[in-house]
């Protein structure tokens, strides 16, 4: 079995605190729209990133349970 | 992971969730489901050494191997559904949540029917 990655939480964290910053920044700047499209980058790039963790773990749960 | 370790993410995620909630609501849900995600797959290996003692307790006992596949399918249903309720409600879809634990109930009530049939039958056979 491989490891735990924890780095994932951090990542997550990361792009978290980095978009509501830049999102300050565009909207002081009268940039709505593009703070708008920056959120939505955003989520989907975390999304992304999670979504491999969502697969493993429903993958886990089959094999361990039985669920087929 | 031992429980120190799993606290103390537990502790750091919280504060960063914390944060995250007020700004970006949307990351703070996301990094709540990979906590959970994370926490369960560092205690796979510790579940699944459970289950095979249990497994091998039925093998002793002498009882048939489909009631326990039963029981943890039944199991395994029951967490993904949990899960996933209550990462929805965390998220305040509290609808969406019913209807996930709604399709778990229903999912384990099917698998349970044949043992409940079976049941029924063994009592029936002992009326006379």
């Amino acid at each position: 079995m491989e490891t735990i990655n924890i780095d994932i939480l951090f990542k997550i964290a990361g792009i978290g605190i980095f978009i509501s910053v830049l999102n300050i920044v565009l909207k002081q700047a009268d940039k709505e729209e593009q703070a708008q499209m920056l959120t939505l980058v955003g989520v989907v790039i975390v999304l992304l990133m999670v979504i491999q963790l969502i697969s493993q773990l429903f993958n886990s749960i089959r094999t361990i349970f039985n669920i087929y | 992971m031992g429980i120190i370790q799993i606290a103390a993410l537990g502790l750091l995620t919280a504060a960063f969730i914390i944060f995250l909630k007020e700004t970006r609501p949307e990351m703070a849900v996301i990094l709540s489901l990979a906590l959970g995600i994370l926490i369960f797959l560092s205690l796979l290996t510790y579940i699944s050494d459970i289950l095979r003692a249990l497994e091998e307790l039925t093998l002793k006992a002498d009882v048939n191997i489909v009631y326990l596949n039963t029981l943890l399918r039944i199991m395994g249903i029951a967490y993904i559904a949990e899960f996933s309720a209550q990462i929805c409600r965390d998220a305040g879809e509290g609808a969406t949540a019913s209807k996930i634990e709604f399709a778990g109930k229903v999912f384990i009530l099917v698998l349970a029917l044949p043992l409940i049939m079976v049941v029924l039958e063994t009592i029936m056979g002992l009326i006379p």
